[in-house]
């Protein structure tokens, strides 16, 4: 690539190197929290809201707002890394584990893989196995607060551990597979895995 | 057409247009003329590689050869604004590429009326048109709406003072959304589609609309023009970011 | 006249023009001007027109009628990805 024109004295934001331990290679930390859509902000009012998990399970269930919300709820505090770059440290959610999910529903054998599906048609795929064991939760609440329509409320799904459009907002549902279906990005110029830490950003 | 590339400009001249927008003039190697209403890109690299892109609409008439005018309003956390805003002197060099768009553009031969409605920075291209209009000779009428926050933030106010009291046709009717200047009796009040029925009465048929701004102010213009009997393919928009709140 | 007030995404939502320097690139030509047919809902309207979602993984073009997706794209590290399964067709004038 042919060398680029530096602009005098433009550095962009800050992009300290401070917490290197906890800010994957290539991403930049920011303090407020940037709102990214591929599409308009669903509007899901609650009481038509509902979230259903199907597919390979023994019990596939379909929660009510109201049943949702009866589930037990924990709070996490964790980093956030988005594929556009920036990350952020210690945000607070509250949300209900996606262990307590699966315990309702029993995973059937042969259940490797889910497809997260929400409002507005965004998917997004996950192996079972990075997504349970305490690794990931729908989120109804951030920093004490529900969770904003344009941060994916009424509830999404977080998945700290890898880039963060692999968090589905509006979420509606999980579908468990044997095989990997690729979501929304995945296969179209994003990777299939998204691990920050590996900068697993894109399919090449 | 051309292919389009990134050229280096010279920043000849900067000048304050308000406390919080300034016009720079940017030198190009190679100039072309653009269409009133089209943009230019504009890139910084960082030492490190890190970059940032932006936008903006031309200002200047494409008579004004050799030279664009780019009106740049400051952001409050505005990478790029903040930047040129802060930094940038005459004399700097910046990446740009264009002219760029095909849509939201006006030529004089396309004729009028002109109903241009502008939101904050959205006045830009919609001066562009103006400019361009006066520089041709075009006695079609126009009438600009703009909707500003408050005095300060207003763009290019002497000269949008003199086009609506000079005789060439044009009218300039503006609106506060939040303070006015001293004595003002004018709107005070978001772009709704009262104020638009207002304008366009004047105007007559056969108008052409052109909506810049704010998305929330375009699409609300764009949808009341609509119901207020405008055909849709005679209305043309173009979305901006949201203005620093 | 509905207006979507504190909706942050839709606000900053663009249109097609917001892109134009992009697509420029990608098809060696200026397009915004160019009529396209939504494969969805069937609406044709200028390039320009497109509701764009610009903060994204990607860039994502949506018809302003029906809102359904139209065209992606993405800048991956070696290469841009193009994909417009919503594009009935894309009208590029012969100058």
């Amino acid at each position: 690539m042919a060398d680029k024109f530096v602009a005098r004295g433009f550095v962009g934001k800050r992009r300290e190197g401070a917490r290197a331990d906890r800010v994957p290679p290539g991403q930049y930390l920011t303090e407020d929290f940037p709102v990214l859509s591929a599409g308009p902000t669903p509007r899901t009012p609650l009481d038509r809201w509902s979230l259903a998990i199907e597919g390979l399970v023994q019990r596939p269930k379909t929660w009510t707002w109201q049943k949702f919300r009866e589930l037990p709820s924990q709070t996490f505090v964790v980093d956030i890394h988005c594929v556009t770059k920036w990350s952020k440290l210690d945000t607070r959610w509250e949300g209900v584990s996606l262990d307590t999910l699966f315990a309702e529903v029993a995973l059937a054998p042969g259940a490797r893989y889910l497809t997260a599906f929400c409002d507005g048609g965004y998917t997004t795929n996950l192996p079972v196995a990075e997504v349970t064991g305490g690794q990931a939760f729908i989120a109804h609440t951030y920093d004490g607060r529900p969770l904003a329509p344009e941060h994916g409320g009424p509830a999404r799904l977080v998945v700290p551990r890898l880039y963060f459009w692999k968090s589905a907002k509006w979420i509606h549902g999980l579908r468990l597979t044997e095989e990997d279906h690729p979501g929304f990005w995945e296969g179209f110029g994003y990777n299939n895995h998204g691990d920050p830490w590996k900068e697993e950003r894109y399919s090449g | 057409m051309e292919r389009l590339d990134w050229q280096l400009a010279t920043v000849n001249a900067i000048r304050p247009e308000n406390p919080t927008a300034k016009t720079f003039t940017l030198g190009l190697p190679r100039w072309r003329p653009h269409r009133a209403g089209q943009h230019y890109d504009l890139r910084l690299v960082a030492p490190d590689g890190y970059q940032a892109q932006r936008s903006y609409s031309v200002a200047s008439p494409p008579e004004k050869v050799g030279e664009i005018d780019l009106t740049v309003e400051r952001l409050e956390d505005g990478e790029v604004s903040s930047y040129l805003h802060g930094t940038v002197v005459v004399g700097d060099r910046l990446e740009v590429r264009g002219p760029i768009g095909g849509y939201f553009v006006w030529q004089p031969e396309m004729g009028g009326p002109l109903l241009l409605v502008a939101g904050g920075s959205g006045v830009v291209p919609l001066m562009a048109m103006l400019r361009q209009r006066r520089a041709a000779g075009s006695k079609v009428p126009a009438t600009l709406l703009y909707s500003s926050q408050s005095p300060e933030r207003v763009i290019y106010r002497d000269e949008l003072e003199a086009l609506g009291r000079g005789t060439d046709g044009v009218s300039v009717v503006q609106t506060f959304t939040r303070t006015t200047p001293p004595g003002w009796k004018g709107h005070t009040r978001r772009i709704d589609r009262a104020m638009l029925d207002e304008v366009l009465r004047p105007l007559g048929p056969g108008l052409l609309a052109y909506v810049c701004g704010p998305t929330l102010l375009v699409e609300a213009a764009a949808n009341a023009l609509v119901l207020l009997g405008v055909p849709p393919d005679r209305i043309r928009t173009e979305r901006f970011g949201p203005t620093g709140q | 006249m509905a207006e979507l007030e504190g909706d942050v995404n839709r606000a900053l939502m663009l249109d097609g023009n917001s892109v134009a320097g992009l697509l420029g690139g990608v098809f060696g030509a200026e397009v915004t001007g160019c009529r396209c047919q939504c494969a969805h809902c069937g609406r044709a309207d200028a390039v320009g027109t497109l509701l764009a979602f610009t903060r994204a993984p990607g860039v994502v073009l949506r018809c302003s009628g029906c809102e359904q997706v139209m065209m992606r794209l993405v800048e991956g590290a070696d290469a841009l990805y193009l994909e417009m399964r919503g594009v009935a067709f894309l009208r590029l004038e012969r100058r």
